[in-house]
C-alpha cells in the first residue's frame, strides 16, 4: 500500500493518572505518585481500515480509545484528525468531530438512559448534533434500526428490555446516527455470549463494507482481534510494541512480548496443545516502570542493552517493533 | 476402569414466586480417574450451579436431587459430619469469585493451614513446612514472607494460585474448578493452565474444568460436556466433539469461535440469545434459535444418545447437523 495520509494521527502522547497525595507527602511537599497509562504512543489510523489493539489489563487500551475521541486530553504529544490536533477544537469544532470520531462502550447498558425509549434515545443523538431536520428523524430512525438488524417495533421499548446483544444493537445504531467516519470500539463484546459475540462481530463487518467505516477495535481477545482487523498493534505497559498486518503479525511476530501472548492464548484446535508456559512472571506495576525496555523484568531474550535504553518504534515500516533484539537483526 | 465420580440425575430446582424453576435439569456424567472434564456453556447454562450442587453448597431455598457416587458412597445421602471431611478433603473447590473466597483478614499462611489441620494428621512444624512446599508447587516465589501477607496485599494472578494452593493442601483426589482463569489475563492464565494439568499429573487426580472458553477446553480437557439450559446436550473427548459436534448448538458454539484462515467472513454464530431461567421452551430447549428445528423439536425434548466416536448428544437431527459440517453459514 502507498503511504496514505493518515486520518487520524497519535503523535508520542502520554497519559498519567495521579493518586492523590497523602498527608505526609503534602507536607514534605513530595510529588506524588501516579499511574502511567501511556507513555509515549505512536500510531497512525488510515481511512477504511479496521485497526485492532490488543494487550493485558493496563496496558492503556482504554486510556489510548478515550484520548482519541477526547474523552481524556492527554499530558503531551498529540492526536491529529487530518490536519487539526484535535486538542485545539473548541465549539462548533469540537461537536463537529465529536460527530465524526464515536465511541462505543464495552457496556452499553450503563451509557444508555434506562428511562428513555430506544425511539428517544435516538432522536436525541440526531437532534444534539443537528444531523436531520424534525420532519426526518421517523425515518432516519428505521434506517438505523434496520441497519443494526433490530426490528422496527425495538423503537418503542426500553433498554432494559433487549437482551446484551441487542443492546450492543442498540449502542451501535446511535453511534451510526451521526454518521460518524470513524468507529472506536472498547472491548465492544467482551461482556456478551460466544454466539452473541459472533452475531455483533457480523453486523461490524458489514457495516463496515456498507459505509465505509474506519474501526479503531480494542479488545483483549486475540482471536476476535485477528478476525477482524487489518492492521494490529500490540500494547504493553502504555506503549504500542508491536504494530504490522493482522496477517504478518500473528504468523511472524517480532515482539518477544508478541510472541509470548500469542503463544499463551490457548488454540482453538485441541491438536495443537501445547504444555510449555508462554511468559513467566507477572506485569509490572505501572507506577513504577522499569528502566531500559518495559518488558525487561520477563523477557528471555534481554541482554545488557535491555536494562539501559529503552528501545523506540521504528518510524517507517509495515511491520516493526519496538525490541532492540529485532532492531539488531534487520539492520 | 470405574470412574471417580458417577454423577445420576442430578436436578436442581429454585423456588421461584411460589413456582419452582428448575436450573440444573437431570443431568448425569462420569468423572474418570486422573481425567479433566471440561464443562462448557454460555452464562446461565447451570455450569455453577451444578458444581454446587455436586458439593451440597446449595442455599436453603433450592432443591437439589440425583445422585453422586464418591468411592461407592453417595454425597447426596452423606450426613452433614461426612460431608464436611470429603469436602475440602478428597474432594477441592476453586470458585468463580476469587475474591469472596479468601478470607480478606486473614494471612495467607492461616488459611491454609486451617485446611492442613482439618483434613490431614501433620504436626504444627509438619503443617509449616507444607505450607511452604504448597506455596512452592503454584509457583508463588519468596513463599515465606508471602505467607504472612493478607489477599490483598497479592495481584489477581497470585491470588488465584493461593486458592490453588489451598485447595490442594489436602492431596485432593478430584478438583472441581469454576472459572479458575476468566479474570485472568491471557498469560497469566496460560500459567495457571499448565499448572493444574502438571499437578494433575503429580497428583493423579480427577478435574472438573468449568468454562465458556472453548480456547480453554482446547487445551486442557480430555473429555467435555456442553450444557444448554440446564442440560447437558452433548459430550465427548474434546477431540472428537472439536472436529465432528453432533448437536446443532455445539456446532453454532465452535462456529461462533474465529479461526485462522476465515479472517473477516462472517462467523457462523446462533441466532437469539439463551433462554431465561423462567422461559426455557418447550420440546428441545434449542428449537428456537437452531436452523435443523423441526415440529419434533418443537413438541418433543430428545433424550442424551449415545453417537460415534464416545460422543453423546441430543438432539433429533444429529445426522444432518454431521452433513452440515462447521464450514460458513
Ligand atoms: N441461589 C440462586 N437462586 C436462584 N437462582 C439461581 C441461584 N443460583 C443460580 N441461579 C440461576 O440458575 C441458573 C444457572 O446459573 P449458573 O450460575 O449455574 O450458570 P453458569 O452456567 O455458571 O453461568 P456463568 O457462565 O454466568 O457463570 C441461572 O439462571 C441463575 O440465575
Ligand atoms: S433437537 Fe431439533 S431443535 Fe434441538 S438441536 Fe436438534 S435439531 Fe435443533
Ligand atoms: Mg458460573
Amino acid at each position: 500500500m502507498t503511504e496514505m495520509k493518515p486520518l487520524l494521527s497519535v503523535q508520542d502522547i502520554t497519559k498519567a493518572f495521579p493518586f492523590p497525595r497523602d498527608l505526609l507527602q503534602r507536607l514534605r511537599r513530595q510529588p506524588g505518585q501516579a499511574v502511567h497509562a501511556l507513555n509515549g504512543v505512536t500510531l497512525d489510523i488510515r481511512r477504511g481500515e479496521t485497526l485492532g489493539i490488543v494487550g493485558e489489563s493496563g496496558c492503556g487500551k482504554s486510556t489510548l480509545a478515550r484520548c482519541l475521541v477526547r474523552l481524556h486530553d492527554c499530558d503531551s504529544g498529540r492526536v491529529l484528525f487530518g490536519d487539526t490536533d484535535i486538542a485545539t477544537l473548541s465549539g462548533a469544532a469540537r461537536r463537529a468531530f465529536n460527530a465524526k470520531v464515536q465511541m462505543i462502550f464495552q457496556d452499553p447498558y450503563s451509557s444508555l438512559n434506562p428511562r428513555m425509549r430506544v425511539r428517544q434515545i435516538l432522536t436525541e443523538a440526531l437532534s444534539v448534533h443537528r444531523m436531520r431536520p424534525a420532519a426526518e428523524i421517523p425515518a432516519r430512525i428505521a434506517e438505523l434500526l434496520d441497519l443494526v438488524r433490530l426490528p422496527m417495533d425495538a423503537a418503542d421499548k426500553y433498554p432494559h428490555e433487549f437482551s446484551g446483544g441487542q443492546r450492543q444493537r442498540i449502542g451501535i445504531a446511535r453511534a451510526l446516527a451521526v454518521e460518524p467516519q470513524v468507529l472506536v470500539a472498547d472491548e465492544l463484546v467482551s461482556a456478551l455470549d460466544v454466539s452473541v459475540q459472533a452475531q455483533v462481530v457480523n453486523l461490524l463487518l458489514a457495516l463496515q463494507d456498507q459505509l465505509h467505516l474506519t474501526v479503531v477495535f480494542v479488545a483483549h481477545d486475540l482471536r476476535l482481534v485477528r478476525h477482524i482487523s487489518h492492521r494490529v498493534a500490540v500494547m504493553y505497559l502504555g506503549k504500542v510494541v508491536e504494530v504490522g498486518p493482522t496477517e504478518a503479525l500473528f504468523s511472524a511476530p517480532l515482539h518477544p512480548y508478541t510472541q509470548a501472548l500469542l503463544a499463551a492464548a490457548p488454540e482453538i484446535d485441541p491438536a495443537r496443545r501445547s504444555r510449555r508456559v508462554a511468559a513467566k512472571g507477572e506485569l509490572p506495576s505501572p507506577v513504577n516502570l522499569p528502566q531500559g525496555c518495559l518488558f525487561n523484568t520477563r523477557c528471555p531474550l534481554a541482554f545488557e542493552r535491555c536494562f539501559k535504553e529503552r528501545p523506540a518504534l521504528p518510524a517507517s515500516g509495515d511491520h516493526r517493533a519496538a525490541c532492540h533484539l529485532t532492531q539488531a537483526e534487520k539492520e | 476402569m470405574t470412574p471417580a465420580l458417577q454423577v445420576r440425575h442430578l436436578s436442581t430446582t429454585f423456588g421461584h414466586h411460589g413456582t419452582p424453576v428448575t436450573a440444573v435439569d437431570d443431568i448425569s456424567f462420569d468423572v474418570m480417574p486422573g481425567e479433566v472434564l471440561g464443562l462448557v456453556g454460555e452464562s446461565g447454562s447451570g455450569k455453577s450451579v451444578t458444581l454446587r450442587s455436586i458439593m451440597r453448597l446449595m442455599p436453603h431455598h433450592s432443591a437439589v436431587t440425583g445422585s453422586v457416587l464418591w468411592q461407592g458412597c453417595d454425597l447426596m445421602t452423606m450426613t452433614e459430619a461426612e460431608l464436611r471431611r470429603v469436602r475440602g478433603g478428597e474432594i477441592s473447590m476453586i470458585f468463580q469469585e476469587p475474591g469472596t473466597a479468601l478470607n480478606p483478614v486473614l494471612p495467607v499462611r492461616v488459611q491454609i493451614e486451617e485446611n492442613l489441620r482439618a483434613h490431614t494428621e501433620l504436626s504444627a512444624a509438619g503443617r509449616a513446612a507444607r505450607c511452604l512446599e504448597l506455596m512452592d508447587l503454584v509457583g508463588i516465589p519468596d513463599a515465606k514472607r508471602r505467607l504472612t501477607q493478607y489477599p490483598h496485599q497479592f495481584s489477581g494472578g497470585m491470588r488465584q494460585r493461593v486458592m490453588i494452593a489451598i485447595a490442594l493442601a489436602s492431596n485432593p483426589k478430584l478438583l472441581l474448578a469454576d472459572e479458575p482463569t476468566t479474570a485472568l489475563d491471557v498469560t497469566i492464565q496460560d500459567q495457571i493452565l499448565k499448572l493444574i494439568l502438571d499437578l494433575r499429573d503429580e497428583l493423579a487426580m480427577s478435574v472438573v474444568f468449568v468454562t465458556h472458553d472453548l480456547g480453554v477446553v482446547a487445551a486442557t480437557c480430555d473429555r467435555m460436556a456442553v450444557m444448554y439450559a440446564g442440560r447437558i446436550v452433548e459430550s465427548g473427548p474434546v477431540p472428537a466433539v472439536f472436529a465432528q459436534p453432533n448437536h446443532a448448538y455445539t456446532r453454532g458454539l465452535l462456529g461462533s469461535v474465529p479461526r485462522s484462515g476465515t479472517e473477516r467472513s462472517p462467523l457462523l454464530s446462533i441466532e437469539g440469545t439463551p433462554p431465561g431461567l423462567t422461559s426455557r421452551p418447550a420440546g428441545c430447549a434449542f428449537h428456537p434459535r437452531c436452523a435443523f428445528a423441526t415440529d419434533l423439536c418443537r413438541r418433543e425434548s430428545p433424550a442424551l444418545q449415545d453417537r460415534a466416536a464416545g460422543q453423546a448428544a441430543a438432539c433429533f437431527h444429529s445426522d444432518r447437523v454431521i452433513a452440515a459440517g462447521l464450514a460458513g453459514s
